[in-house]
């Protein structure tokens, strides 16, 4: 049979097993609209905003491991886009973003909401795709779910012009994807992976650096293992948290910028750093000759050109951690002997790690008077669910959220690391909470980035994703002030939010419930009474104004250069 | 250093922007690049000449294999491949020095492809050496215009690049 192009498209996401979809209407995309009424399979969530479209879809991918869909229409809907789409790049996430074009005749004329969306997003997407014929469509689809999801994941844009979605054709999906010039290697060179246990066992003092390649490809449970089984201490950046667990012996928390006084002295003193899925990021090196300046490296990554990008590497190994790690741990089952006397020959290792988490453990100076942010994602800990999903805004609360939540299960922390982009956490929470009805969610925002999508409370409130919102007020652009005042004299330029805004109104505005605590001892009971409250809440908590995120490595110093908590 | 790169891609839409955009996006150089359809009608051939020390080359390779449309990148520094590139040259040829041009051209089996009172238009072929050298001499005779095609590079040997 015949269909039209914007029925194949719909057709064609449900072969891909899509069940929810966010999409915001326009004249290039109303044929897709308008055929969703025939798929009650799938879901639209209608945001208020196309870049919160993107960011939901990108919660979605992460929470659930599936490839997230968002739907915009030409012109302005494309490029309110483009900030969701480089967030889900930097952090390698699979998105499929399906953008209205003008009809093919028209496109360079300066057409009525035509923009070369294709020029704009080659850059930030893994592949994107122009149809320029119905015909090719079905094949196109399959490609862009198939690139977005496999070897390194990320988004992939599909521009779809007007007449495409129109033009009729026979639709058949295809079963097999073929792409000559795309061949992930998933496999690790099993002769690689000896040379790394050897490397490994003949190492006295490990480490284990963790990224977000383990919980991208699903590999939680075979890191595990390996850590168990040598003993090895593990510290994870900011996309590897949840991994590994942190309430683990083994577990050295956050290296890097903002990382543990512990994790960034074991990764200085390591004799082998074993990298898994991580990429070497700026804010987890620091100054580069000093990082990790006794190491030998390993380096496991699915992508060969993370490998060597930053770092001398001595031994790569491309292919999936799940892969590379199953068969190191096949390895080291062979070599009980070697893992056992290995595990003796580190003990004094683990003693100095030890010695470094005692005198310099994860804390704050807690305050009867003023409520401090650390206290409250303590609290967020111990009264949530085990597996309640957090994700959060760009600024000082995402490094506390990082530093003091403890997690402890891979998709359990959504944030923006590689773009850090403020406006995120909000949406990101609503598409989770989409993917995971009856999980509980909760989104933690700077007053900040809070107020960059906060209209999205109304489609929190519209879909009943009761989503918990926990505001943590400084009203200052934290982050950037705390800038300022360590490097820029106190010179509180442009990070002064003096407005002081109503948030249980602002939430009442929409339907949705707030409440608001300004004294430690009500934290407790507005954590308590958010969450039993059903539907959307917000919850403020009125903190510390000048509280600091530290320890800090200040940029470009060495990652043994930290200014610790006093 | 200065390396030769052979990039095989699918005659996509676009393709040429995204190899483009790769090395300005990524702040690579490119020293010259050409590209045209091959014998197999779905896949062109650029021939890119870039610079940079070993760590560079090796993520342009790896960047360039990485784009979807990429299908085979041969790096060419070893001296496998020859390389030949094509200039076009107008130079000025006025009474007293028409005949160095002449000469010139002849030495380096240039052919005249066009003529008028006051220039001769040159077409040389060679390797890029080759190309620089006729250059050098015709330079301070006077050069009106100068388009190369920058090089394309061909592996040696009885294979073709598929093996
Ligand atoms: C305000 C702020 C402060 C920050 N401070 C810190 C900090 O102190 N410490 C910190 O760590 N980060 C920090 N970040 C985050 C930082 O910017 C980077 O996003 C982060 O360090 C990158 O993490 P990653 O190396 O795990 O790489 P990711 O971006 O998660 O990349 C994953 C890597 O794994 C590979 N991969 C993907 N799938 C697989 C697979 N299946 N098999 C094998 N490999 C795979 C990819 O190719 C890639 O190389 C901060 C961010 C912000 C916004
Ligand atoms: C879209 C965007 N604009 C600007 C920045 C720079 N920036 C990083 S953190 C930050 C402050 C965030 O303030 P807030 O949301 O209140 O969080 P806080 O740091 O106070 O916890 C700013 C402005 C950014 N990361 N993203
Ligand atoms: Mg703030």
């Amino acid at each position: 049979m015949k269909l039209a192009g914007a029925r194949i498209l719909l057709e064609c996401l449900k072969m891909e097993g899509v069940d929810t979809v966010f999409g915001y209407p326009g004249g290039t995309v109303i044929n897709i609209f308008d055929e969703l009424y025939s798929f009650p399979e799938i879901r639209n969530i209608l945001p208020r905003h196309e870049q919160a479209g993107v960011h939901a879809a990108d919660g979605y991918a992460r929470a659930s491991g599936k490839v997230g869909v968002a739907i915009a229409t030409s012109g302005p809907g494309a490029t309110n886009t483009v900030t969701g789409i480089a967030t889900a790049y930097m952090d390698s996430i699979p998105l499929v973003v399906i953008t209205g074009q003008v009809p093919t005749a028209l496109i360079g004329n300066d057409a009525f909401q035509e923009v070369d969306i294709i020029g704009i997003t080659r850059p930030c997407t893994k592949h994107n795709f122009l149809v320029k014929n119905v015909k090719e469509l079905a094949g196109i689809v399959k490609k862009a779910f198939y690139i977005a999801r496999t070897g390194r994941p990320g988004p992939v844009l599909i521009d779809l012009p007007k007449d495409v979605q129109v033009a009729v054709t026979e639709f058949k999906y295809p079963d097999k994807v073929e792409i000559k010039g795309y061949k992930p290697t998933i496999e690790g060179h099993p002769k690689q992976v000896e040379k790394a246990a050897s490397m490994l066992l003949s190492a006295r003092k490990p480490v284990i650096y963790v990224g977000g390649g383990v919980v991208l490809g699903n590999a939680a449970a075979e890191l595990r293992k390996l850590a168990e089984t040598l003993h090895a201490p593990v510290t994870t950046t900011l996309m590897g948290l949840g991994s590994f667990p942190e309430d683990s012996p083994l577990s050295l928390g956050l290296l890097g910028m903002h990382g543990t006084f512990y994790a960034n002295m074991a990764v200085t003193e390591c004799d082998l750093l074993v990298a898994v899925g991580a990429r070497f990021d700026d804010r987890v090196t620091g100054k580069i000759p000093a990082f990790a300046p006794h190491a030998k490296i390993i380096h496991m990554d699915v992508d060969p050109t993370s490998i060597r990008k930053n770092v001398r590497v001595d031994l790569p190994i491309v292919g999936a951690v799940q892969d590379v790690l199953t068969k190191l741990n096949a390895f080291l089952e062979e070599r009980r002997d070697a893992v056992e006397s290995f595990r003796k020959s580190i003990k004094p290792w683990l003693a100095q790690i030890e010695g470094w988490k005692a005198k310099q453990p994860m804390g704050f100076k807690e305050s009867a008077q003023v409520i401090k942010p650390q206290f409250v994602i303590r609290k967020l800990r111990e009264l949530s669910a085990p597996d309640a999903i957090i994700a959060t805004d760009v600024g000082q609360h995402q490094m506390w959220t990082a530093q003091f939540f403890t997690f402890t299960s891979p998709r359990t922390l959504l944030s923006s690391g590689g773009l850090g982009t403020m406006g995120y956490g909000l949406p990101a929470a609503m598409g989770a909470q989409a993917a995971f009805p009856e999980r509980q969610v909760i989104a933690v925002c700077g007053d900040g980035g809070f107020q960059m999508n906060l209209q999205e409370i109304a489609t929190l409130v519209q879909n009943r994703l009761p989503v918990k919102v926990c505001v943590l007020n400084n009203n200052y652009l934290g982050m950037v002030r705390q800038w300022q005042e360590l490097f820029f004299s106190k010179r509180y330029s442009q990070t002064v939010l003096d407005l002081p805004i109503d948030f249980v109104k602002l939430a009442e505005a929409f339907g949705a419930t707030g409440f608001t605590a300004a004294k430690p001892d009500e934290v407790e009971e507005t954590i308590r009474k958010g969450f039993s409250t059903p539907g959307p809440v917000i919850m403020e908590f009125k903190i510390d104004r000048e509280e600091k995120v530290l320890p800090m490595v200040p940029a470009g110093a060495s990652l043994n250069e930290m200014v610790l908590a006093s | 250093m200065r390396h030769t790169i052979t990039v095989l891609v699918e005659n996509e839409f676009g393709v040429l922007s995204r190899v483009a955009g790769l090395f300005s996006g990524r702040g690579f150089n490119i020293d010259s690049l050409s590209v045209a359809p091959t014998n197999e009608d779905s896949i062109s051939r650029m021939t890119i000449v870039t610079r940079g020390d070993e760590q560079i080359l090796e993520q342009i390779t790896k960047h360039l294999n990485k784009l979807i449309d990429v299908i085979k990148v041969i790096d060419f520094t070893d001296g496998s491949a020859v390389e030949r590139e094509m200039a076009l040259v107008k130079v000025t040829a006025e009474d007293d020095n028409r005949a160095e041009v002449l000469r010139i051209a002849d030495i380096f089996r240039a052919k005249v492809i066009d003529v008028t009172p006051k220039s001769y238009t040159i077409e040389v072929t060679g390797s890029p050496s080759k190309v620089d050298a006729i250059l050098e001499l015709l330079r301070p005779l006077g050069l009106k215009e100068l388009v190369r095609t920058g090089p394309v590079a061909i592996g040696r040997g009885a294979k073709g690049w598929k093996g």
